[in-house]
């Protein structure tokens, strides 16, 4: 079990190049997360649909792929697709369960996964699907191997983080949305359609899912059923740094994707999984013990 | 309390010879039948911290999974070599004789039903102390772990799983032992939470329910009632699950014994269905479920899965009190409860509390 460890011993490079990759990965993961953290704030709805709408993404590039096109080419398109998938979504399913209790919410998204994934299990088989990128590598040392597909997502995960906090700050819709996640009822008076901004939080939170889901199964794998681990990393990223905290979001969704791969390393692949969820339960543990000290409800 | 406790029995007593002439009349619908009480009894355990104690669990297929996992280890390593047994895939083949098995099964399903409770007491302090959607999310992290674990556990078969001791009897025959057990676990599983909610620990359990704090600050002492309830519905399911993992033959981690996909929502949707926080709620909630479910299968080729996402979405959206709820809202004289409606003379103000942000 410990023989990577004293592999990462005598390299100590191999050690920087796994916390390198994982950084590349934790951006996706602070993307995916931060939407996450978006509808939680804004409308209180704890989505675990989330990764189920990643896995979504992914098969929309692969689909490119299967008609001849490049993976990244799909990428406005499951922008486009997943932006109206969830304007629908949430008028048939979310607009019902927003005012009621969180465990609502949480339940009927569960659903929501269970429904994305079977009815991707029935068109695309449980088989495992990658779309190839056909990007290359480029390496840096004899340990450090880079693939030139991980550097681009970083890049095109950080510019979609950029565009959508101009749009939060500077866009009338995203100054609705911020005053609504303030106070629904006062947006509400002074005339901001809150049923409207509900929608397009939700759907723009799909489209940010369908965007990091077409980076993930370039980078990736991507199968009908991996959904729940991305809606779990999700999790334990916005719980541990907190609902609008963006430098939070980000600096926790690196960390999380250095620490999964470091511990895919060491303890092996077969439990690159579980580390992520022990680190679930652990967040969980800390802000249990937190909420102790200060007593008080945690809603 | 004495015309409900009459309805209670006739109840049973209907139950009861539906159970016995099922297997008579259809001996084909047998292990269907089988897995509806396992349903029956997934649905009260559930709702025993999920309605009652207003705790909801998405993850109480950990106590399922473990109790199959300890009488599997239980019932080979009695007369065999766990490691070796796991480690030749099923090729290993024991030879039990009938005093072997069933002393095996027996002390399995005992014991399958002691480790869940066990697990439910080390984890309960640490995960009852989280609230609302964070014990909801923490249970199902825990469920997806725990599976993770077992999947790369060496001695227990790993991902592979282990192929259960083959039943020494008549083929056929073990349908019908699946049958009895899986249907007197589930009735006593039902017997003792209806004499659980009538003591003062059903109502403890309600206090915390309605408001957590306030019961604290009224001197109960939360976390032991808590834990003590997960506890408890940790070993009926627990058993459950050691009886299962015998009647299905094989057992594998991530689709049979940690099912949360599956099973761990199906449990949930069918405590809803039926009307959670009520007595023969789970229990009508989860033939009915069971019943659909099954139709779905035959009919929709492929597309049950799907269906049955929907089915949930719709129960959870838009009829979420479940069917003995609405009938408790719509006549409540017939449960036996008074409403207050409030002095009819008062100002009507909204007095209502305002909606939980």
């Amino acid at each position: 079990m410990f023989e990577n460890l004293y592999l990462v011993y005598l390299a100590p490079l191999m050690g920087v190049d796994l916390i390198l990759q994982g950084l590349f990965i934790g951006a996706l993961f602070a993307l995916i997360a931060y939407g996450l953290a978006l509808v939680w704030g804004v409308m209180n709805v704890k989505n675990l649909a989330q990764g189920d709408m990643v896995i979504l993404g992914g098969y929309i590039s692969y689909q490119a792929t299967l008609w001849g096109f490049h993976p990244m080419l799909a990428m406005p398109v499951a922008i486009v697709l997943m932006f109206g998938l969830g304007w629908l979504i949430y008028a048939l399913i979310i607009r019902r369960v927003v005012d009621r209790d969180m465990f609502t919410s949480l339940l009927a998204t569960f659903g929501l996964s269970l429904l994305i994934q079977q009815v991707l299990n029935l068109i695309y088989g449980p088989e495992v699907k990658v779309a190839e990128s056909g990007f290359g590598n480029f390496q840096l040392d004899t340990f450090i191997i880079i693939q030139n597909v991980r550097l681009y997502s970083l890049l095109i995960a950080g510019a979609l983080a950029i565009a959508i906090v101009i749009f939060m700050k500077k866009s009338r819709m995203g100054q609705a949305i911020r005053a609504t996640a303030q106070d629904a009822r006062a947006a509400r008076v002074l005339g901001i359609n809150t049923d409207r901004v509900y929608a397009f939080t939700y759907a723009l939170n799909a489209s940010i899912c369908g965007a990091a889901g077409v980076l993930v199964a370039m980078i990736w794998v991507i199968q009908p059923y991996y959904g729940i681990v991305y809606s779990i990393r999700a999790f334990i990223i916005v719980t541990a740094a907190g609902l609008g905290n963006l430098p939070g979001v980000i600096l926790t969704g690196f960390g999380l994707g250095a620490w999964e791969n470091v511990a895919g390393f060491m303890f092996g692949a077969e439990f690159a999984v579980a580390a992520v969820v022990i680190m679930l339960v652990l967040v969980l543990m800390y802000r249990l013990l937190q909420s102790y000290r200060v007593r008080q409800v945690v809603r | 309390m004495t015309s409900a406790r009459k309805l209670d029995l006739k109840v049973y007593a209907g139950l009861i010879l539906f159970g016995i002439i099922t297997p008579i009349l259809f001996p084909n619908y047998t292990s269907q039948v089988a897995v509806m009480w396992l349903m029956v009894l997934m649905a009260v355990t559930w709702d025993m911290t999920g309605g009652q104690m207003g705790y909801n669990s998405l993850g109480n297929v950990i106590f399922f999974g473990l109790g199959m996992y300890a009488s599997a280890v239980v019932q080979i390593s009695m007369f065999a070599d766990v490691a070796k047994y796991t480690a030749s895939f099923g090729a290993m083949y024991v030879e039990f004789t009938e005093v072997q098995y069933f002393t095996g099964l027996s002390l399995g399903i005992v014991v399958g039903g002691i480790v869940a409770t066990l697990f439910a007491l080390l984890i309960g302090p640490f995960m009852l102390g989280l609230r609302g959607p964070y014990f909801a999310i923490g249970t199902l992290g825990l469920a997806v772990a725990v599976a993770e674990l077992i999947a790369g556990w060496g001695y227990v078969g790993a991902g592979s799983g282990i192929s259960m001791p083959v039943y020494p009897g008549v083929a056929g025959e073990s349908t019908f032992v699946w049958y009895i057990l899986l249907g007197v676990t589930a009735l006593l599983a039902h017997l003792f939470v209806r004499w659980l909610y009538s003591t003062q620990f059903g109502l403890a359990m309600n206090a915390i329910r309605d408001d957590e704090d306030k019961a604290e600050a009224m001197g109960i002492r939360t976390t032991r009632y808590k834990v003590l309830t997960w506890a408890a519905s940790a070993f009926f399911l627990g058993m459950g699950g050691a009886i299962f993992g015998n009647m299905s033959g094989f057992i594998e981690p991530l689709e049979v014994a940690f099912p949360t996909a599956t099973f761990g929502i199906f449990m949930v949707a069918m405590a809803l269905l039926g009307g959670k926080g009520t007595l023969w709620g789970p229990v009508l909630g989860a033939i009915l479920f069971h019943i659909v479910k099954e139709a779905t299968w035959t009919y929709l080729l492929g597309w049950q899965w799907v269906a049955l996402g929907a089915i949930i979405i719709i129960n959870i959206v838009y009829f979420q009190q479940g069917i003995l709820g609405w009938a408790q809202d719509k006549w409540p004289a017939a449960f036996g409860l008074t409403v207050d409606r409030g002095p009819e003379d008062q100002p009507t103000g909204d007095t209502r509390p305002e909606a939980a942000e």
